[in-house]
């Protein structure tokens, strides 16, 4: 199925042509395209639960006169009528152009940079990759999704630029129970597929199902040990993007790392936080067409030494973006690997929490970046250096600087590289690259 | 347009046992101010169909936004394929659910009427509302905006199923920020994350209240940069609309999904702490809570007449007395529990947010019905507790049990009146046993229609709108806390 897709590079840069052809005076443009031909496959109990196969490619048309701008976001059908309906378009928000004040905050790329990146279709057929799943399933009770296809970003302006950046890959999210809520997750992502992979990864969930169906211990609220795996680190971290990095939310004083930025808190000296464009999945160019740096430096041994800079911030406060999109958050975080073997980490943590996942975090005290949030999936108790039994689910709430501040005590040499499952609206293409925590006292509430 | 495009899918579709077309076509526009500086007005126009096929007891669809004759059977064959190739391989054999055809149309308030739209009036009260947020230099941050929607659906059936709907709906919302002394602290008209979203049309706006908000809402924020945290420890909690909209949505009507219960959702949105054998057995909440399904109450934001799968929506009770009746499940859902012997029933809530995710069930307009007391009784009755307003933090186990909420505003009660101001209320529970501590139901004086544009869930992930009314409600006991120190 996945051999069915649109051209849509092709008719992307035609739309362009036709829009620099229908511009008047001294009218500019940009175009933003996301676009992708997805199958989706949910799988429940090892079986299929709904399958199918979306394609859809949404086109941002902004018209620009001088500083005053709008924009339009249409879907395209992948026919040649897009070419008349990105001309009345253009048609309709010249005439709503006489609406908008200028706007001060405007600042487009306007340095031809054009680039082109185009990976090809590697994969088999969906049918096949859900067939090997299914085979690998066997009788455990398998949960999750497989996306595979197709994803495309595109940008033009008016200067000529043209950027386009093309992937055909999976992403196969999912999880193996034991029973009630225990249950082991796992997830992985490529360009190729590789059958005998997949059967080896479910086998080795299958060895840690195992130890889930051991008696369960229940924790009362208090003060533990506590090892994050990367996956559980990342829900955590993923919190700075919530305005933390942001250097508008910073400007204005709703980030929740302020206490940071004001030098009024820090993180662990053996926390180093980057963003790297060159190590991540996301496109190196963004909706106003100026390119991502390889790397922008966020937090170096503890401190906020960088933000997330968008083309609207910059202009605003006079400062340098660094290609950041409008939400200002990092979309390929990394954090450098640690002393700790990951071999080692049972040993280091001796008693206490193993904690796989963290589910459904929010500030619960934003401005001193106190978070709350759940244990989920595999989490077991620890003592001397050995599982002993599979934990009942409970509730932390702790701030960062004390959990990746002064209690962290170790990350783990190796680094892990996830790529994000999500699909609201369209399928991600942010990526983490992270090692494991250990964290010396972590506050458990509920 | 919509006749040529059934002309093409009534000449598809008829080989096989079942095949639906939804059409959705939205159009949107936001105009925002942020710190008294209009923003770039932006706008948008989607249209596109899914083709959902039942054959051989295997489900399959495609979405595409390409409606030409070419396209649209494209679709129907890639759909179709999926269903053959997935037959035999499935969690459920779909060829056994009742897969309606159901002929009719819906149009909520105000979708048939040209809107009074004049984008430059409205940006002049943006504005006006942002500078008057502006009350002096603590104000850090402010801004306020105003989006509207407009959504027309087609649903067809190759068994002559016909439906129409159009909805309209507006979202307006402000928020000031104060700053002092490395604390900041946010306040809103209805939540930071638009509470305050309504089908209708130009009436919303004065409904919500944002004509004058922008000085009381930003004085509110610099009302509580000057308070106390909210105090700790156990005691009676005064949740408003604009709270318990959030707590009905959490631990309500996540944990009634039938879909979750059934066990989909485990890798993603998560499970839930209720059994498909405790309906019409479990005491869910005290005998004062009422739960509805309540399509009828139109303004709500998720108000419409036939679910995504064709289901005529009518009101039902979830919970009665206290006593829970039925979930949240539509009538695919329906069948796969009637298939393990459980006959639960169905509500027309099996939703897509959109023409390119299929539908699952996802609660819609779910309420608390109003009991009897007004505020001021509520507020009588508590002797120590704490009144709570606005929602700003949720967090909730994958079972939706254990939860932890905060709001923007508190005020401590005190022998039955209402004292200080405090920052930072929040409080923890456990569904299973919070609803069971509901000692007071407001009338309905204290009833308000929220909702949200952003429930999450899903795999492929959606975001679709949920409505929910609610009075202010009582709860004992309830361990209540404050900020960091």
């Amino acid at each position: 199925m996945s051999g069915q897709n649109k051209d849509y590079c092709q008719h992307f840069y035609a739309l362009a042509d036709r829009l620099q052809q229908s511009l008047q005076g001294s009218e500019g443009f940009t175009l933003w395209l996301q676009g992708e031909t997805s199958d989706f496959v949910r799988f429940n109990h090892g079986k299929v639960r709904q399958a199918g196969q979306v394609s859809q490619a949404y086109l941002t048309i902004r018209l620009v006169q001088d500083q005053k701008h709008i924009s339009q976001t249409v879907v395209l059908g992948g026919q040649a009528d897009d070419h008349a309906m990105v001309v009345a378009v253009v048609a309709e928000l010249r005439k709503a152009l006489a609406d908008v004040a200028e706007d001060p905050h405007l600042l487009l790329s306007e340095t031809v940079q054009s680039t082109e990146t185009r990976e090809p279709n590697r994969l088999p057929s969906s049918e096949e990759m859900v067939s090997d799943i299914v085979a690998a399933a066997g009788s455990s009770d398998l949960v999750g999704i497989l996306a595979a296809g197709p994803v495309c970003y595109g940008f033009a302006n008016h200067h000529g630029q043209r950027n386009w950046h093309e992937t055909t890959n999976w992403n196969f999210d999912w999880s193996i129970y034991s029973h009630g809520d225990k249950a082991v997750k796992r997830g992985s992502a490529g360009l190729t597929w590789d059958k005998a992979a997949l059967a080896a990864a479910v086998a080795e969930a299958r060895t840690q199902v195992e130890l889930l169906s051991r008696p369960v211990k229940s924790l009362t609220p208090g003060n533990y040990r506590t090892y994050l795996t990367p996956s559980a680190l990342s829900e955590l971290v993923s919190m700075l993007n919530w305005g933390g990095f942001s250097e508008k939310a910073l400007r204005t004083k709703r980030s929740p790392i302020l206490k940071m930025a004001e030098g009024e808190a820090q993180l662990s000296s053996m926390l180093n936080i980057v963003e790297d464009t060159r190590g991540g999945l996301a496109p190196a160019f963004q909706a106003e067409g100026f390119i991502r740096p390889d790397e922008v430096q966020l937090v170096q041994a503890g401190k906020l030494t960088g933000s997330m800079v968008s083309p609207r911030t910059a202009k605003e406060y006079g400062v340098a973006s660094n290609g950041a999109g409008a939400g200002e958050g990092s979309e390929s975080m990394q954090i450098a690997g640690g002393s700790l073997p990951t071999a080692d980490v049972l040993k280091a943590l001796d008693t206490g929490l193993y904690v796989g996942n963290l589910w459904y975090l929010n500030f619960s005290d934003r401005a001193a970046c106190r978070i709350t949030g759940m244990t989920r999936f595999a989490c077991f108790w620890v003592e001397n250096g050995e599982i002993v039994a599979p934990l009942n689910v409970m509730r932390f709430d702790d701030t960062m600087y004390r959990m990746l501040g002064s209690e962290l005590e170790a990350l783990t040499q190796e680094t892990e590289f996830q790529a994000d499952a999500g699909s609201y609206h369209a399928r991600s293409s942010a990526s983490a690259r992270l090692p494991g925590a250990l964290i010396k006292d972590m506050r458990l509430v509920l | 347009m919509w006749n040529t495009i059934e002309q093409r899918f009534r000449a598809i579709g008829n080989n096989v046992d079942f095949c639906s077309l939804r059409l959705v076509e939205e159009e949107t526009e936001a105009l925002s101010v942020v710190q008294s500086v209009a923003q770039p007005v932006s706008r948008s126009l989607d249209r596109g169909a899914m083709i959902t096929v039942v054959h051989a007891g295997g489900y399959g669809y495609a979405a595409t936004a390409d409606l030409s004759e070419a396209g649209l059977r494209a679709a129907f064959e890639r759909a179709k394929a999926w269903a053959l190739a997935t037959a035999g391989k499935s969690v459920f054999d779909y060829s056994k659910a009742a897969w309606a055809h159901p002929v009719g149309e819906y149009h909520g308030p105000a979708s048939q009427s040209p809107l009074d739209w004049n984008r430059g009036a409205l940006m002049d009260l943006l504005m006006t509302e942002s500078e008057a947020a502006r009350v002096n230099d603590k104000i850090v941050a402010w801004g306020a905006d105003l989006s509207r929607l407009d959504v027309r659906q087609l649903y067809l059936t190759n068994g002559g199923g016909r439906v129409e709907q159009s909805f309209r709906a507006l979202i307006p919302s402000l928020t000031a920020t104060a700053y002092a002394d490395g604390e900041s602290q946010t306040r809103s008209l209805g939540g930071q994350y638009n509470g305050y979203c309504r089908q209708g049309g130009m009436e919303v706006v004065a409904q919500a209240g944002l004509r004058g908000a922008g000085r009381r809402v930003a004085n509110e924020a610099l009302e509580l940069l000057a308070a106390p945290n909210c105090p700790s420890g156990s005691m009676d909690l005064l949740l408003m609309p604009t709270q318990m909209m959030l707590q009905i949505h959490e631990s309500i009507g996540h944990p009634l999904e039938l879909d979750r219960i059934l066990g989909d959702e485990r890798n993603y949105a998560g499970t839930s702490f209720v059994t498909l054998d405790m309906f019409g057995e479990y005491q869910y909440g005290s005998p004062l809570l009422n739960v509805t399904y309540d399509p009828s109450r139109t303004n709500e934001f998720a108000a419409y007449g036939w679910d995504d799968d064709g289901k005529t929506a009518e009101k039902a009770y979830l919970i009665r007395a206290g006593k829970l009746e039925r979930p949240l499940g539509g009538s695919v859902s329906q069948a796969r529990a009637a298939a393990g012997g459980f006959d639960l029933g169905a509500v027309a809530n099996s939703r897509a947010c959109n023409w390119n995710r299929a539908p699952i069930d996802r609660m819609a307009n779910l309420n608390v019905e109003p009991g009897d007391k007004t505020l001021d009784q509520l507020i009588a009755g508590i002797e120590h507790g704490v009144m709570m307003d606005t929602n700003v933090s949720w967090s909730i186990d994958d079972s939706r049990n254990k939860f932890q909420f905060s709001c923007e505003w508190g005020r401590v009660i005190e022998n039955g009146e209402l004292k200080g101001i405090v920052k930072n209320p929040g409080y923890r529970g456990i569904s299973a046993t919070f609803w069971r501590s509901l000692k007071a139901v407001g009338d309905h004086s204290t009833d308000d229609v929220m909702g949200t544009p952003f429930c999450g869930k899903g795999e492929p992930n959606q975001v679709v709108r949920v409505g929910h009314a609610s009075p202010a409600c009582v709860f004992g006991n309830v361990d209540v806390f404050g900020g960091e120190a």
